[in-house]
């Protein structure tokens, strides 16, 4: 039988009637009733929200899943990868070529090596990860994990998320010692991953390097891979610290002789040899490689932190063409009166 | 692991076999059941770590010499030689392996504070290798280091203050060398040895050397008697340049040499068909095959010309040895063989060459119709031991456009040498008797070679010279595919087609004649027994 379906025995269904203007007006009508049930403030907030939680009661520890325990497996899997290849190679390469013209040298010291590796740099600015990304070749392009601060870049649910996406982030505790975050570092590297990590710890304050922590060179002990040292130089101009204003400019990135420890080597001492090899690249990008090496063999490469113990303006002074940003607005404004 | 050179014997199942053919390249049916095919090895594995091969080969030298930094002092004079454009070929992707040794020579002298260090390009009366062509070479690190204060510097073989004459050999062979190197307290000589012939003795005794001494061992009858000059046990041009550097090593001057071995992977992966058998071309290949040569067969010269000199060979480190001159060249000689050495039985009546794009003298540059000549009859016939693939009074079928043109910076005297000297006579003899004394001291093409990027005066008539074995060998050489007035001027017979081109060999070596397709490149050494 065609038309509503009738249950054996049971009564017709009811004839459903227009509703008159009469309900609507009075309000009684069922769509509005629904409607003004959802827009009138509940007589109290639970259930509509989560309960408030009694003093006496102790409280489970919380699951943590921010900071350093953000899980970022899914963005190392295949449809966050293809996401982040476009990303690369359709906005922040060109991005990069625009704003940094990146001058590259020293990629043949590299060519030959295959597998996953280190990639530790100097770091003065938050364009130092997109500009290195854009000029890393294959095999390393898009299999390089980056070791983000993990109390700044994994601190919300949405930072995590979009530079685990973007950039492919892992977070690494900075502030403290911590094996989770330099365990799960090597494991990626064990399982194919390139790191590009930062051994400063974070960006300079004031255009000279910091010192080094040895964690890299941990891994790289620990995982027997080789660490390319990276020089930049530049990127302070474009976008110094504590500054949302990026100026383009001109960047040079130097890749420095990989350095292979073997069991057993002290990670102090590799990182105290990966601190030497970025100091004789800095060299080398300031007068010629030949006097850079000569420098480097009599251990009188310029220092990478500047001259210690002086005043800050001395070392601003020191820093010379390299630290100069002209506080100058462009095309003489005027003040804003 | 790669396969061993092989030798295919023609039937009626063989495909066409991939002839080249300048800038560019054909595909030949070549006549069954007499015709014969001799392929390359497959490329050599490479080193994994060459960086850290020749860190070692520097610490463990071959022979009685101490370890590098061992000879390395403060205050000492240090001159590191090194090869020039014409190796290795085509150019190899950067990093070059003199860059990779050159470092690493370096690296040691500044951790012994050795400050007095010159570079000099050991390019003997080949042409000036312009900033680019250096870079590509040293890279731009050495480049920048030592091209801005003069410490790089080119050899200048006609340079009269420049040079400095260490006595004559035993055979009367005069040895002039560079003057720098020779008052150097160590030379480090860093070397590609692409094929037998190169590093050894030859490097400094040729490379550093001026005309006066090259003279003795760059002639007709050297090179007659070299047979062939890529085995060293029945080649006079090895013989004169050991007594040379035997001379320099009892003058006092101290070598430390260097030789790298490449791999025979000659062509981009894009080009992959080029180095592979036919029968075992994919669909892609094919695909590659017909759109290269069908777009080259369109393509003017010069453009052609251009998108071949640009290929870069991946070629690969497979071999680093430094030390004493004579066991650092053993050693480099049994790896070379090793790549390269394809077992041949006989000779046949015909061989067929293939010529590439290039040879050692037309890097960035054109394949003159002399250097046809150098490269088919020079290069391609002697690269045997034992005794050639085709058989005394036998036939050459060389395959190139052989155009009548010439690069006029790079080549200037060869101009007049194809004008003047080819017009009159092609007997080797009579040119080096008559003529190449005029040419080697003429004073504008001396200027052109000091100061501009010329080939010396003279080298026209070294490439003569190095075919003059092959000349004498060969009952007729047949250039298909030629220009052919350049062809008649060389003293040749030019044919359109390989057939044809067999078809008149039969009047030299008689009807149904045996064929050898020497299928190169990629370089190879044909050990015939």
């Amino acid at each position: 039988m065609a038309g509503v379906p009738r249950l054996p025995g049971g009564a017709p269904p009811e004839k459903r009637l227009p509703v008159s203007m009469e309900r609507v007006r009075t309000g009684t009508a069922p769509a509005l009733r629904a409607a003004r049930r959802l827009l009138k403030p509940p007589p109290s907030p639970f259930p509509y929200t989560s309960p408030t939680w009694p003093d006496s009661v102790p409280r489970e520890p919380a699951e943590r899943d921010l900071g350093v325990d953000y899980d970022t497996d899914w963005a190392r899997r295949y449809p966050a990868r293809v996401a982040r290849l476009l990303l690369t190679e359709v906005v922040a390469t060109p991005a990069m070529a625009a704003l940094a013209d990146p001058q590259v040298a020293g990629l043949d010291r590299i060519a030959h090596l295959d597998g996953p590796v280190v990639f530790a740099a100097n770091h003065a600015s938050h364009i130092d990860t997109p500009l290195l990304l854009s000029v890393l070749p294959e095999p390393w392009r898009h299999r390089t994990v980056v070791a983000g601060a993990a109390d700044y870049f994994f601190d919300t649910k949405l930072k995590a998320a979009a530079f685990a996406l973007s950039i492919n982030a892992i977070p690494i505790e900075r502030l403290r010692v911590s094996r989770t975050s330099a365990n799960r570092a090597a494991g990626l590297l064990q399982d194919g991953w390139s790191l590009l990590i930062f051994p400063e710890g974070g960006r300079s304050p004031d255009g000279w390097g910091q010192p080094h922590k040895a964690g890299p060179a941990w891994m790289a002990v620990r995982t027997g891979r080789p660490i390319v040292p990276i020089h930049i130089e530049g990127t302070r101009n474009i976008l110094p610290r504590h500054s949302g204003r990026i100026r383009p400019g001109t960047t040079h990135i130097s890749f420095g002789r990989p350095i292979r420890p073997v069991e057993g080597d002290d990670p102090r001492e590799v990182a105290a040899r990966l601190e030497a090899a970025i100091s004789a690249l800095a060299d080398e990008h300031t007068t010629d490689w030949w006097t850079a090496r000569k420098r480097a063999a009599a251990g009188t490469s310029p220092e990478l932190t500047g001259p210690g113990g002086a005043g800050a303006w001395r070392r601003t002074w020191a820093l010379g063409e390299r630290g100069r940003r002209s506080r100058r607005p462009a095309g003489g404004r005027w003040p804003k009166l | 692991m790669p396969r061993p050179g092989f030798v295919l014997e023609v039937d009626r199942s063989t495909p066409p076999i991939l002839t080249w053919h300048g800038e560019g390249f054909r595909l030949e049916r070549l006549p069954a059941e007499r015709s014969r095919v001799i392929y390359a090895p497959e490329p050599v594995a490479a080193l994994d770590d060459p960086d850290q091969a020749v860190q070692d080969a520097l610490l463990h030298p071959l022979g009685d010499s101490p370890p590098l930094p061992d000879l390395l002092r403060p205050g000492m004079r240090l001159t590191i030689a090194f090869d020039d454009i014409s190796l290795p070929l085509p150019p190899m992707q950067k990093p070059d392996n003199r860059q990779r040794v050159i470092e690493a020579v370096l690296e040691m002298a500044a951790a012994a504070g050795v400050d007095d260090v010159v570079l000099i390009c050991a390019l003997a009366l080949h042409r000036r290798m312009t900033e680019a062509e250096l870079r590509h070479a040293v890279g731009d690190r050495v480049y920048d280091s030592f091209a801005p204060h003069g410490l790089l510097l080119q050899h200048d073989a006609e340079d009269p203050d420049g040079l400095v004459h260490l006595g004559q050999t035993d055979k009367g062979e005069d040895v002039e060398i560079n003057k720098r190197a020779a008052e150097s307290d160590l030379i480090v000589y860093v070397n590609i040895n692409l094929v037998a012939m190169d590093g050894g003795h030859k490097s400094v005794a040729t490379g550093l050397a001026s005309y006066r001494s090259l003279r003795h061992h760059h002639n007709v009858k050297t090179m007659r008697h070299s047979r062939s000059f890529m085995d060293q046990e029945h080649s006079e041009l090895h013989s004169s340049n050991w007594r040379m550097g035997r001379l320099i090593a009892a003058a006092g001057v101290k070598v430390f040499q260097i030789e790298t071995t490449l791999n025979n992977d000659t062509f981009p992966k894009q080009m992959a068909f080029l180095q592979k058998r036919e029968w075992e071309w994919s669909g892609r290949d094919r695909a590659t095959y017909l759109a290269t040569s069908k777009s080259l067969s369109r393509t003017p010269p010069k453009l052609a010309r251009s998108i071949f000199q640009s290929i870069k060979a991946p070629h690969a480190m497979t071999g680093v040895y430094a030390g004493e001159v004579e066991a650092v060249h053993a050693a480099t000689t049994a790896a070379v063989y090793e790549q390269q050495l394809v077992s041949v039985e006989g000779q046949t009546d015909v061989a067929i060459f293939g010529l590439p794009h290039v040879c050692p003298y037309n890097v960035n540059s054109i394949m003159n119709p002399i250097l046809v000549m150098c490269m088919g009859l020079g290069y391609l016939f002697n690269l045997y031991r034992g005794k050639p693939i085709v058989r005394q009074g036998g036939v050459a079928i060389l395959s190139h456009p052989t155009p009548w043109a010439f690069h006029p910076v790079h080549h200037p005297s060869y101009i007049d040498f194809f004008e003047e000297v080819l017009s009159e006579t092609t007997d080797p003899i009579e040119i080096e008797k008559t003529y190449e004394e005029r040419f080697a001291t003429d004073e504008w093409y001396r200027h052109l070679y000091r100061t501009s990027h010329a080939y010396h005066g003279v080298h026209p008539f070294y490439m003569w010279y190095w075919g003059a074995h092959a000349l004498e060998h060969l009952g007729d050489v047949i250039i298909v595919g030629g220009d052919p007035a350049a062809v008649r001027r060389l003293g040749f017979s030019p044919a359109t087609t390989l057939t044809d081109a067999l078809e008149m060999a039969s009047d030299t070596v008689g009807r149904h004649p045996t064929i050898s397709h020497f299928h190169c490149p990629p370089i190879m050494l044909a050990d015939v027994s």
